[in-house]
């Protein structure tokens, strides 16, 4: 046994056997060797004051001293051995040590590896370091470019011997603007509209109208949501919902107010710490709230409180500077220049904020600006109200002077015997309440025995009780306090009977009264104790923090003959320890009144003020704090002021008031360790906030927070800012960004097919005042976007990824734009602007979640059609039709959704309930506004869904397969409805069915067109 | 051990071994291998040549108790009911349990089965029966011990969310043998989904249609399979020949092989419209094969997800994932203890799991397909005992647990690894999921350090920076 335990425990101790560069042989070149081969002094030309510089070697790197695992051919090995004085290294002073000595020795056997802390010595070179400087378009000879822009992408492609495509036909042009800057296909209107106008400035005037469409900030936040890891549960395997949606809110009305991407960048990163922070600037910080929350329990709280910070770390570098930091929380990045000690100075920054741990505090009250401007009005008859409720009048203390309360004689009961079902004890305290203390378990039964004075009882009454051992003092052993008594029994027992409870008699209670109940839903009252059913039971929450009273009437009066005992059996079979902590038993002769008990601490009191030698006023009985106490009940519960309460509680109810989860910074900031490896179980030496060395330095006078940190992202001098979201928003329009790789604009990351337009853009970006809209603006009215996209044989052959923008880019379009796109052309979408999320039809049994029994309420209203950005979005099991286009899980910041094509996609847009319903509805949208002709309602449909209008042997391909469908149906009737009832909200009576099914089965074709699906 | 334990001299072999790599070069121009059915080793030839084909994996999630099945440990009846020795717990953390546990007997019998007497409790009848076939694995460790991370590092080899599962880099690696349906099927039975939920089986950064694709218990295995009402195959058909017409006008007009693709895409999802079915259709199967699974073809149940991985294994499907929940035993309550609820696990899935190994070799199939059984993680040899609870149960126990194999080249009848005298750790033959990964793939032709692909600025591959090959598993 002992043997089996050494082995076990031996293991993790041979690690230790491993030499590390930064533990063991840092130290010995520094008391050593630096002061001749480091920063000042490199004799030899060496220099080992990193181990980059030491595994270089001398003669700056052209011979090297140290060989890994070849400790006889490493020359600095053999000079701080030699056993000549003259040749052996350090020249002054005594020898290395044997220990030292062994410590280099194994260190170069094993490898030699480097410092996995420090950064490398070089300065990197990497273009994207290097701050842009606004490059000067190039002077062409030709007509074709609209703008600079135009002249950069002109000189690429006249580098590869292609010339620009022609400009796509203005049809094919509103679409493309429309997908690109709403999310949605151009109305027919719209389009109609602008090819009558011929006018120069009619594109730029379709540019104008669709950035100031309220579906720009839709179509926008869709993809920043993607970025900012939205969702609307905390992830995990208990994966529970939360309240973000205020923020997505924010991120769509930002961008349709053009708010510049510098405060957009501020308020999402450091809202909070503006001087008096908005509302909305505090909603905002939710962007980095938008982190998983593990409830899991046994999980370590600090695991995942730093599992967040990293995240922010990871998603602020890809975000903001396009770079993977992720890899240096382990290790010095092995390709771009971040250390592992910077990575922790980044960290340092984000690892002072109040939230962490199993829960998603802190959470704001968010109120939508209409519930503010109400709060505010509101505000005024609430304070008039509440004076109302506090003020103690002379007609008040007169009416409590004579207060007669039904307040009966209780005997209270001290068991002869007590009982629990579990190992919790019970005690009785001097005032005859008994505590339950010991192991608190999840369900208990007391069983009492008292031996009561002989006589008539009438009544039995269950106290609970405040007690300071209890939970929040109580009464309930629950963490909150609560406890539920699932039931109550009684029954008289002879003491000694043989065998025991021989001849016992069960009692029945006909009524029961409390003070007070839990009215949730369900609510637990307490006729709910003596309904003979475990599942239901008398709990208090609501009002825990007082004591309460539970009596029970007899269905008949008892007598207590000598030699029995009543004995009283309590059930509380709730489960997670609501048992009860405190209470106290007592009995009474008295017939019981009608109304209601009163709380017992009242009832002690107006007791108290009954008694004999009662001087003449209330007040001078009791103390100030009595005084009060029965002040406010009384305020609390006279008849007079009913209406006050309730509409206090009106004014009060906050029920429709959104929260959000929002980021709040410690008071003390954290302190902050390199962790080894990455594994914050192994802390090293502490590091302060701050920012990779590469890319610049946060300014000497602010505190190192958050704020400065976006501050210095957004100084307009910094290397990536600018040009990783210019490169975003191009890549929305072009399909592919200038930089390939939109997370990684490091040296692993692709090369930017046209450096000087990305820094080009960049500087302009910054210049204009960030305005994103502005920026959209030069990219779409230039000659490059307009091209049209079809490919030419000859042109895939020379440039197949079209790095070179010489044709116009054609991709399909993102899982919501698809679905919006289907509901827009059917005439079904609901246009109505953010909002809580919504639960559109998905199929059944998606939400089989583990541990979580939330239901998918599927929408019946215009809920059902709202445009896919509000679907709720729970991360383990997210809207199935969107993962199979491509949809990330939110679990992690995404930058860039893959466009894969599959036949699960097919199925989807064939047959998923949403779009059939979306294909019946064009069907009639057809029929309603083209009439009888088939071809017209052909062309109608193509029109709807593609923009363009259809050929003649489309339409003809179209309408036979109408005819072939309308033939069946007609023999088929039933067929035919059945198709027609999967469309919800469909009034189709004016409508032939025959004719309505077969034109839904050509809408299915249509809305399954590669044209419909893809932006061209 | 903390999450994710990157050793510097592992990232450097990494690099070294990955920059070499044929798979690498087209995949960091970004091409997107739309029509891979071959794979990338398919097309460029496996590492070796290969001794299995394909994969089925029994993922017993929320894990099973190896101490009432697998790993008898006389030990813990002598001590049963004394406090475990302080050494052992000391440092470690639970999921539930609080103050210092009470070793838990097991209650159940344990006997030698078979030539290699392989020693298996009464609650497993059927495996028992066919020990001689299983290599059992009793040296199993993993790092984690929650369900959710714990199930997505033995499904991706790494408890980070985000990397492709062990059938995603297969059906990149090498491609599918049915071109009628998907090279990667994931089928749920019992009471929940696994925790880690589809990040068990996603794609990762791998392009997407690699990731697997979950059928369902019920109803269409595929979701969105059946026709809406009032279409039936043959006006499919008719929607799909004038959709090809469109399209195909399309394409010769615009030159985008994209829609070519898409074209594909929708034929095979017309023919899987009709294999899905058919594949899911158990009439023909005989009653002796229905009832040496313990199937009941319209219920929705672990045996009915067993005799599909055949089916599916048969037709060509590279991996299939099978789970099934309800073995988390921690004793709050009988729908979780050792008592009630682990038996009724093992009577859902023992016989099933027992008749797929000797299904598969009757056909003939079970020399190329590899068949393994498992949970996430173990679970301790003491009481859990939350809250005082009067049920027997186990915590969670990341140090010691089970698993078998069988089939593909694994060497039957063999009983591998030991556990110390409480069952606490392994004391012989340590074996994580790195290491089992590396040798499944092994099996199927694959150098795990040279199947990788560029992300994030490195390479990636299915072990990480671990992973040996355990021949001595191999027959």
């Amino acid at each position: 046994m002992l043997s089996l335990l050494l082995l076990a425990l031996a293991a993790p101790e041979a690690r230790d056997d491993s030499v590390s560069y930064d533990r063991d042989i840092a130290p010995i070149f520094e008391a050593h060797c630096v002061e001749c081969h480091g920063e000042e002094k490199q004799k030899a030309g060496l220099r080992l004051d990193s181990s980059r510089a030491a595994l270089a070697g001398s003669d700056q790197g052209e011979f090297a001293v140290i060989v890994a695992a070849q400790v006889g051919d490493s020359l600095l090995y053999e000079l701080v051995t030699a056993t000549d004085e003259d040749e052996r290294m350090p020249p002054k002073g005594a020898a290395l040590g044997e220990q030292q000595l062994d410590l280099l020795r194994r260190w170069i056997d094993s490898g030699a590896e480097g410092s996995s802390v420090d950064a490398p010595m070089q300065v990197s070179e990497h273009w994207a370091y290097l701050a842009p400087t606004r490059p000067v378009a190039p002077d062409l000879e030709s007509d074709w470019p609209r703008s600079d822009l135009d002249r950069f992408v002109l000189a690429g492609m006249q580098t590869q011997g292609l010339t620009p495509s022609p400009e796509a036909d203005r049809a094919t042009l509103l679409r493309r603007l429309s997908l690109d800057l709403t999310g949605l296909p151009p109305g027919l209107e719209e389009l109609d509209c602008f090819l009558a106008d011929d006018s120069p400035a009619a594109y730029e005037h379709a540019v104008e109208r669709l950035l100031a469409s309220p579906a720009y900030g839709e179509r926008m936040a869709r993809s920043w949501l993607d970025l900012a890891r939205y969702a609307d549960t905390n992830g995990f395997e208990q994966d529970g919902t939360r309240s973000m949606w205020r923020w997505r809110d924010w991120v769509i009305g930002a961008f349709n107010a053009d708010m510049p991407f510098d405060q957009f960048t501020i308020e999402q990163l450091a809202g909070d710490m503006l001087d008096d922070a908005t509302l909305e600037q505090r909603i905002a910080t939710g962007f980095h709230r938008n982190t998983m929350v593990n409830a899991e329990g046994g999980v370590d709280p600090e695991e995942y409180r730093i599992a967040a910070v990293i995240d922010r770390v990871n998603t602020t570098g890809t975000v903001w500077m396009g770079t993977t930091l992720s890899c240096a929380r382990c290790h010095s990045h092995k390709f771009d220049p971040i250390s592992q000690r910077e990575y922790f100075r980044l960290f340092a920054i984000f690892n002072s904020s109040a939230d962490g741990g199993p829960s998603t505090q802190p959470i704001i009250e968010a109120p939508l600006p209409e519930q503010v401007r109400q709060a505010a009005q509101n505000a005024a008859e609430i304070a008039l109200l509440e004076a109302e409720l506090g003020r103690w009048t002379p007609e008040f203390e007169a009416e409590l002077e004579a207060l007669h309360l039904p307040a009966p004689e209780w005997l209270v009961l001290t068991p002869e015997t007590l009982c629990t079902a579990s190992d919790a004890t019970l005690e009785v305290r001097p005032d005859g309440a008994l505590l339950a203390g010991g192991p608190r378990p999840l369900v208990d039964s007391y069983t009492l025995r008292f031996a009561p004075a002989p006589g008539e009882w009438q009544q039995l009454r269950i106290e609970v009780l405040e007690d300071p051992a209890l939970p929040l003092a109580g009464p309930g052993r629950a963490d909150n306090g609560n406890f539920v008594l699932s039931e109550v029994r009684a029954r008289l027992l002879e003491v000694e009977s043989e065998p025991a409870g021989e001849g016992a008699r069960e009692l029945e209670f006909s009524h029961a009264r409390a003070d007070f109940f839990q009215s949730t839903n369900p609510p637990w009252p307490p006729e709910h104790a003596i309904d003979s059913d475990l599942a239901t039971g008398w709990a208090i929450m609501g009002e825990l923090e007082v004591p309460h009273q539970l009596v029970l009437q007899f269905a008949e009066p008892i007598e207590v003959l000598p030699g029995e005992q009543l004995e009283i059996e309590i059930v509380q079979e709730y489960g997670t320890n609501h048992v009860l902590g405190c209470l106290r038993i007592a009995v009474s002769g008295e017939t019981p009144e009608s109304g209601l008990p009163l709380r017992p601490d009242i009832e002690a009191l107006v007791l108290a003020a009954k008694t004999p030698a009662k001087p003449t006023s209330a007040a001078d009985i009791f103390s100030v704090e009595q005084e009060a106490r029965l002040q406010r009940w009384f305020l609390q519960t006279h008849d007079s002021l009913d209406a006050v309460r309730e509409r206090l509680a009106d004014l009060r109810d906050k029920t429709e008031v959104p929260t959000a989860l929002v980021m709040e910074e410690l008071a003390k900031p954290r302190v902050t360790r390199i962790f080894d490896r990455g594994s914050f179980l192994s802390p090293l030496d502490e590091v302060q906030p701050g920012v990779p060395k590469v890319m610049g330095d946060l300014a000497q006078t602010s505190p190192h927070n958050r704020l400065a940190l976006a501050r210095w992202l957004v100084d307009g001098q910094h290397p990536l800012t600018a040009r990783v979201q210019v490169n975003r928003v191009w890549a929305q329009l072009f399909g592919k960004g200038l930089v390939r790789t939109e997370g990684d604009f490091g040296t692993q990351g692709s090369a930017p097919s046209h450096p000087l337009l990305l820094d080009w853009l960049a500087s302009e970006y910054v210049a204009g005042g960030w305005s994103t809209k502005t920026l959209i603006k030069t990219m779409v009215l230039s000659a490059v976007y307009r091209q049209s996209s079809t490919i030419s044989g000859e042109a895939l052959r020379i440039d197949p990824e079209n790095l070179m923008l010489a044709r116009g880019a054609r991709f399909r379009v993102e899982a919501e734009m698809l679905r919006d796109a289907a509901l827009e052309s059917a005439g079904l979408l609901d246009h109505t602007l953010g909002g809580r999320s919504v639960f559109p039809p998905q199929p059944e049994g998606i939400w089989q979640v583990t541990y979580n029994s939330d239901r998918w309420n599927t929408a019946t209203d215009e809920n059902r059609f709202r445009r896919g950005l509000y679907t709720f979005w729970r991360r383990t099991a997210p809207y199935p039709a969107f993962m199979t286009f491509d949809a990330p899980s939110r679990e992690l910041a995404c930058t860039r959704r893959a466009s894969s094509n599959t036949p699960l996609q097919a199925l989807v847009l064939l047959n998923d309930p949403a779009f059939v319903e979306a294909a019946v509805h064009l069907a009639a949208r057809m029929l309603r506004e083209a009439g009888e002709n088939a071809g017209a309602c052909a062309a109608r449909g193509f029109r709807l869904c593609t923009g363009r209008r259809a050929e003649a042997d489309e339409i003809a391909a179209l309408v036979q397969l109408y005819g072939v469908e309308a033939a069946r149906f007609a023999k088929d009737p039933e067929a035919a409805q059945a198709l027609i009832a999967s469309a919800t909200a469909l009034d189709a009576s004016a409508l032939d069915p025959t004719a309505l099914a077969a034109w839904a089965v050509v809408a299915n074709v249509l809305l399954n067109l590669d044209e419909t699906l893809t932006r061209g | 051990m903390g999450p994710t334990h990157t050793t510097r001299r592992g990232f450097l072999e990494l690099c070294a071994g990955g920059l070499g790599a044929a798979a690498l070069a087209p995949l960091r121009a970004g091409a997107c291998l739309l029509d891979d059915s071959n794979g990338v080793l398919g097309e460029r030839g496996l590492h070796h040549a290969a001794r299995a084909k394909r994969v089925i994996m029994l993922h017993m999630a929320g894990s099973p108790s190896q101490l009432d099945l697998f790993d008898e440990k006389p030990k813990l009846t002598a001590l049963h009911g004394k406090e475990i020795p302080p050494e052992f717990i000391e440092n470690e953390r639970f999921a539930f349990i609080k103050g210092t546990p009470r070793i838990l007997a097991s209650p159940y019998t344990f006997a030698r089965h078979g030539e290699s007497g392989a020693n298996i409790s009464e609650l497993l009848p059927h495996t028992a029966a066919i020990a001689d076939k299983l290599t059992i694995v009793r040296s199993m460790v993993t790092q984690e011990f929650n369900h959710a991370p714990a199930q997505i590092f033995l499904s991706t080899g790494s408890s980070v969310i985000g990397r492709p599962s062990l059938g995603a880099w297969l059906s990149y690696g090498l491609g599918t043998e049915c071109p009628d349906l998907p090279a990667f099927v994931v089928m749920l039975s019992g009471q929940y989904s696994p925790s880690g939920g589809a990040s068990c089986w996603g794609g990762g950064f791998l392009p997407t249609m690699h990731q697997g694709v979950r059928f369902r218990g019920q109803g269409d295995p595929v979701l969105f399979l059946s026709n809406p009402a009032g279409i039936d195959r043959d006006c499919r058909r008719r929607t799909l020949d004038t959709l090809a017409k469109l399209n195909q006008k399309r394409l010769e007009e615009v030159g985008d092989p994209e829609i070519k693709t898409r074209m594909a895409q929708y034929e095979l999802s017309y023919r899987m419209q009709a294999s899905v079915p058919k594949l899911a259709d158990l009439t023909g199967e005989s009653q002796e094969t229905l009832d040496l699974y313990g199937v009941n073809p319209g219920e929705a149940s672990f045996a009915r997800n067993a005799l599909l991985a055949r089916r599916l294994s048969e037709r060509g499907v590279r991996m299939v994932h099978l789970y099934h929940w309800g073995w988390d035993s921690h004793g709050t309550n009988a729908d979780d203890d050792i008592i009630t609820s682990l038996p009724l696990r093992c009577q859902e899935t023992d016989r099933a799991a027992a008749a797929l190994v000797t299904d598969l070799e009757r056909r003939g199939l079970l020399d190329e397909t590899i068949v393994v059984w498992g949970g996430e993680f173990g679970r301790t040899p003491m009481n859990e005992k939350r809250d005082n609870s009067t049920f027997l149960g186990r915590d969670h126990h990341p140090h010691a647990f089970t698993i078998w194999i069988a089939g593909g080249g694994f060497q039957p009848g063999l009983n591998h690894g030991a556990t110390d005298e409480l069952g606490y750790f392994v004391v012989e033959d340590p074996l994580n999921f790195h290491d089992l990964h590396a040798t499944l793939l092994h099996q199927l032709g694959i150098d795990h350090e040279r199947l990788t692909f560029f992300h994030q600025g490195r390479d990636f591959r299915l072990t990480d920076v671990e992973g040996q090959v355990m021949r001595s598993l191999l027959s």
